[in-house]
């Protein structure tokens, strides 16, 4: 089998280097990935989120070489995905929150093995070692074992594993699952400072909160892109609504009294109150206001609030799944 | 609420400490029957421990638990009766379908067969899942799985139950789905007690215990918890939040800053002062920004004003 030498000049990708061209994964009759386009800029902290079975993972397989294209294509740090995948691993660092550290290793041991693993040249060796320790601040700490690490250090650790071949586009996945939110702020003052020098950050999730740190996102959903843009334009923009909180009495009843009321798109307990989707704030208030003392509920507050990127999340893709799931 | 006889789980001064760490430290708090409670913290925490020793899993070295009016280490019989306790790996067997492993814990709970059916029915009902009866375990999405696990501990009508992370790994619409079931047990009067990392995930909680290194921080509702901040909390978009950034990071009244995607969240000592300052700053240097709002404080805020920046490990 031919195979193309590893470390080629990678095309010219202007400011661009991840691209993604009506990207389309098919297994057997299912399209887990639906002619997808993305231009992700040099320097950029991106998003990408998604339901389990939307196409997240088959898109970011695609993405890291490990999975071929049945059409369209893609390019990332300039090199085709599906012709050049060695060339695109060699260029980009993976980490996952299921640490790819071996915990019974020391810090310093699972660092060899990465720049074995990555083969940084013998000659660079020494001093890509000391740029990881010194980025993951883990200086002094070469000869504890991984496994006896706190969790935010575990989680530097194996960022600076992911990059110490100096990829210029990294994949994280879930990267700050269960850290401490100090030590998770602190994580992203790391990625964001590593974009600022121009590495590409390509960052899957669940958690919102770590969506919230990424200069712009995109939702997939049943393998298709169904929202784009930054956080706060997906909050004015992407709702299929507006979001109100209802503190009212008894909380069971109300729940069941508000999804049927008229405007109503969406209601759920949350935490002592509710949360309504409405079509209009404005008009909505005061029908609700009647609406329920009608049916003998005491209504104590109603206001209208800024959505989550959880709530525009849940409410793009429930738009979307006509009454299959989301009707439970 | 109904009538509060006694607490549905108290935890009296609980102290564990394995060798090098003390992982639970006096922790004391009770939840009512229908309450939602939220033990929050991050990995390391002491969640884990925690629950274990409410189960009757772990001996405390110190302090008592009882769950449902029973002392878990004087009568473990009694209460594991009214409990149930749901670990992060519950074992699920992959190789049954939905309906065998609802069959097999049922029978592990000594639940009569007339009242398997009928329960096993309305649960899976509400959790959306009567149409994957007949799949096995090990193909469902991860959200299902753990509504499965839900299920099994719940076929024997516990009146407490414990979770632990339930909803760690799971997508945000799986995870509403999740909380959906949790407020029907409530309104049934079942008590809960979860723990997550994910300090976002406290707020849907009635009541929540902020948990650092074995020791509680704060108990309290979660409108109640934001309210003890007493600072400032100001969002500020821009389409260079680097730039912003720089100009603001060296402000003085900033007690947090932390850059997101699309902006700053600032917490500041006094959001009146600050705010045309802050514009001020911002103008004269140029740099484009959308209106500085004042925003409710998020429970992280609290959290990391009470812990408290630590040991810095920023990088320059």
């Amino acid at each position: 089998m031919f195979r193309e030498p590893l470390l080629r000049e990678p095309m010219p990708d202007d400011n661009n280097s991840v691209v993604i061209e009506d990207l389309v994964k098919r297994f057997g009759d299912f399209v887990a990935v639906d002619r997808i386009n993305l231009e992700i800029r040099k320097g950029e902290v991106f998003g990408f989120l998604g339901p389990n079975g939307a196409g997240k993972s088959t898109t970011i397989r695609m993405l890291c070489g490990l999975l071929t294209p049945s059409s369209g294509r893609a390019r990332v740090a300039g090199f085709d995905v599906g012709r050049e995948p060695e060339s695109v691993r060699q260029n980009i660092g993976y980490m996952s929150q299921k640490f790819s550290l071996y915990n019974d290793l020391k810090v310093i041991e699972n660092i060899r093995l990465f720049a074995g693993l990555y083969s940084v040249p013998s000659n660079q060796r020494r001093e890509r070692i000391e740029w990881t320790l010194e980025m993951a601040n883990l200086k002094g700490q070469e000869n504890q074992i991984t496994a006896t690490l706190p969790g935010g250090w575990k989680q530097r650790l194996a960022l600076g594993c992911a990059v110490l071949h100096k990829p210029p586009v990294i994949f994280l996945d879930e990267p700050t699952s269960g850290v401490d939110p100090i030590s998770r702020r602190q994580f992203w003052d790391l990625i964001h400072h590593m974009a600022e020098e121009g590495v590409t950050v390509f960052v899957t999730t669940h958690y919102m909160e770590e969506a919230e740190y990424c200069n712009r996102l995109a939702l997939i959903f049943r393998g298709e892109i169904v929202a784009l843009g930054t956080p706060s334009e997906l909050k004015r923009k992407s709702m299929k609504g507006e979001l109100l909180l209802v503190e009212c009495e008894p909380l069971g009843n109300a729940v069941e009294v508000l999804q049927s009321a008229p405007g109503v798109i969406d209601a759920a307990v949350f935490g002592n109150a509710l949360h309504l989707v409405v079509r209009d704030a404005a008009t909505a208030i005061p029908r609700l206001r009647s609406y329920l003392s009608d049916r003998s509920l005491t209504v104590r507050s109603i206001e209208k609030i800024p959505p989550t990127l959880e709530d525009v999340f849940v409410s793009l893709t429930t738009a979307r799944d006509s009454g299959k799931e989301s009707k439970a | 609420m109904t009538e509060r006889l006694q607490s549905a789980i108290l935890a009296e001064g609980l102290t564990k400490s394995f060798p090098g760490i003390l992982a639970v430290d006096h922790l004391s708090f009770d939840v009512s029957s229908g309450e939602i409670f939220g033990l929050v913290g991050p990995d390391g925490a002491g969640k884990t421990t925690t629950l274990r020793m409410l189960a009757g899993i772990m001996p405390p070295d110190a302090g008592t638990a009882s769950v449902a009016g029973f002392n878990v280490a004087h009568d473990p019989e009694g209460a594991k009766h009214q409990l149930s306790y749901m670990p992060q790996r519950f074992g699920l067997y992959e190789d049954l379908t939905v309906d065998e492993n609802i069959r097999f814990y049922a029978d592990l709970f000594g639940v009569r067969k007339a009242e398997r059916e009928e329960r096993s029915t309305q649960l899976l009902q509400a959790a959306g899942m009567r149409e994957f009866r007949k799949r096995l375990a090990g193909k469902l999405s991860g959200g299902m799985k753990q509504k499965l696990g839900l299920l099994c501990a719940l076929i024997h009508r516990p009146k407490v139950i414990l979770l632990d992370e339930p909803t760690t790994g799971v997508d945000p619409v799986s995870r509403r789905d999740f909380w959906r079931i949790l407020y029907e047990l409530s309104s049934e009067g079942v008590a809960i007690l979860t723990s997550t990392a994910y300090l976002d995930e406290a707020e849907r909680c009635h009541r929540v215990a902020l948990l650092h290194q074995g020791k509680l921080l704060f108990c309290d509702t979660p409108p109640s918890l934001k309210a003890k901040l007493g600072k400032g909390v100001l969002s500020i978009t821009s389409s260079e939040p680097r730039r912003l950034r720089d100009q603001l990071e060296h402000a003085v009244g900033i007690s947090s800053l932390v850059l997101t995607g699309d902006g700053l969240h600032v917490v500041v000592d006094d959001a009146a002062l600050r705010i045309p300052e802050f514009e001020a700053r911002l103008n004269s240097a140029h740099v484009p920004f959308s209106a500085i709002q004042q925003v409710t404080p998020t429970i992280e805020d609290l959290f990391v004003d009470a812990v408290g920046s630590g040991a810095s490990v920023y990088v320059s």
